[in-house]
């Protein structure tokens, strides 16, 4: 089956969603896609409209789902964009359905993930990433009375601690990487985003119960079955908590699966884009955190200039540039602020698995030449998240580049692949 | 409603996912290829820990994927 559209988009989070309604707006056939069960992304998982409005960033998701639901979109929730088999084509998967879908433009706003370093015990029940222990509670994972560490590094970690602390988690202490001076800097440059000094303060007054430490990371996590005790240190000592839960991640990394395949130009681990968010590739744009990890309003933003742009307005995408550098601004000093220490790279021991897909430890990595060699000796990153969690990992850890990617960028029914209908229908 | 994880009757809320209530019914969501026992991780379907099947369907991404009342899990 097979389906045309003038915009296709990719990605229902904040920059997918305003890429989405703007175009659709301006009269193009538009389809919003994405693989959760409902618009909304990382940021506005789990909203509801009866709820979001006490919810962080709750007005904004209110405003744009209207915009959304009052526009002529097609919005399709729980597909996932596996392959492009010709130019302008994507083929989309879902619940063991194939389906192509059309477009003359492609957004991409498939956003970002977190980073995740291997330490010993990582691989533990209890422990997850931050966002992801974030996610969890949000897809009804009951956190009252569980003691949690949240450590790793970046802006995410207070507003997990705030979330699944305010859902009735006790939070133990709250560890950033990166040194105070550092975010001293940092916080001193927010003076030009007051809205997001207000935000941060937010979420510290509803863990002030919590410890905020700077300049401390995690050593090890231990337990039998499950998570029983953290490590952490400051360079000098090492303290332990006892806990049920330990919510780690460092930063975030762009989803760059499908810009890869796509062939968009890449620096630096994002997507380069034109003032238009016109990726180096004739009629796909990206949006969001593939081209800058700064957050939604940063998102926001280039998913109305990229829907501009779609719908053939540039006057009215150009007239929003200069909101968006002050963004992009703050991208740049985010990224800076919490850049990793080299410490991390010393995290693992020899026995601990990096690659958690396929259980290969640091020892049979440190000294492979690259990726490549890697994955042929060790199938380090050939596994079912085909190298979303080690990729990151090995490229702080080793400095690898990921060469690039291979469709389906998506674990597949093979019936899928093979158009099989019958097979597909014993699958449902 | 109730969902099934590895013969566990787990009581669940509207909207919960599947790798949330594997969670609290104190499953393991898979065995690694070593033998480690796994839980969900990045609750975002990248990292595919939380990969069960469900209703019958291998390696369905349990995070994102709802509740319905009387679904069975396996992990194991």
């Amino acid at each position: 089956m097979s389906a045309r559209f003038d915009v296709v988009v990719v990605g229902a989070g904040p920059g997918g969603i305003a890429a989405a309604a703007v175009a659709a707006e301006a009269g193009r056939r538009v389809c919003l896609l994405d693989n959760g069960v409902a618009p909304g992304g990382q940021i506005w998982r789990g909203y509801r409209a009866e709820t979001a409005e006490k919810a962080a960033h709750g007005r904004e998701y209110l405003h744009w789902m209207k915009r959304l639901k009052q526009s002529s979109c097609t919005v399709w929730t729980g597909w996932q964009a596996i392959d492009r088999p010709t130019a302008g084509v994507l083929r989309l998967e879902c619940r063991g359905e194939g389906r192509d879908v059309e477009a003359k433009a492609l957004i991409l706003a498939t956003g970002a993930r977190e980073r995740f370093l291997p330490f010993p015990g990582w691989t533990l029940p209890g422990v997850m990433g931050a966002g992801g222990l974030q996610a969890l509670v949000k897809g009804g994972l009951d956190p009252a009375g569980k003691r949690v560490v949240v450590a790793g590094s970046g802006p995410l970690l207070l507003a997990v601690a705030a979330s699944v602390g305010g859902a009735g988690a006790r939070i133990h202490g709250i560890y950033e990487q990166a040194p105070l001076g550092r975010l001293a800097g940092f916080g001193l440059t927010l003076l030009r985003h007051p809205d997001k000094l207000i935000e941060g303060a937010g979420y510290r007054m509803r863990t002030w119960r919590a410890a905020y430490r700077t300049g401390c990371w995690i050593v090890r996590a231990e337990g039998r079955d499950s998570l029983e005790r953290v490590t952490l240190t400051d360079g000098h000592r090492q303290w332990s908590h006892n806990c049920d839960w330990l919510a780690c991640g460092f930063q975030l990394v762009s989803n760059l699966e499908l810009p890869r395949l796509l062939g968009c130009r890449i620096e630096g681990g994002l997507v380069v884009v034109d003032k238009l968010q016109q990726s180096s590739v004739q009629g796909v744009a990206c949006v969001g955190e593939l081209t800058g990890i700064g957050g939604m309003e940063k998102a926001l933003l280039e998913g109305q200039i990229a829907g501009w742009a779609a719908a053939g307005c540039a006057a009215q995408a150009r007239a929003l540039r200069p909101r968006l550098q002050r963004w992009q601004r703050f991208a740049l000093r985010l990224s800076r602020a919490f850049a990793l220490r080299a410490e991390l790279r010393g995290l693992a021991d020899a026995d601990t698995v990096v690659c958690r897909c396929e259980d290969v430890t640091h020892a049979a990595l440190a000294g492979r030449a690259g990726w490549r060699e890697a994955k042929l000796y060790t199938r380090c990153g050939m596994g079912a998240c085909q190298g979303r969690v080690c990729g990151s990992a090995t490229e702080f850890l080793y400095g690898w580049q990921n060469p690039g990617v291979r469709p389906p960028v998506y674990p597949t029914p093979v019936f899928v692949l093979a158009d099989d209908a019958d097979a597909a229908s014993a699958h449902r | 409603m109730f969902v099934t994880v590895n013969d566990k009757r787990v009581h669940v809320a509207e909207g919960t996912t599947v790798a949330a209530a594997v969670m609290m019914a104190s499953e393991p969501s898979r065995i690694s290829v070593s033998g480690e026992r796994r839980a969900p991780f990045c609750g975002m379907g990248i990292c595919m820990e939380c990969c069960a099947r469900v209703n019958g369907v291998e390696h369905r991404r349990s995070c994102q994927l709802p509740c319905e009342p009387g679904m069975v899990v396996v992990t194991k």
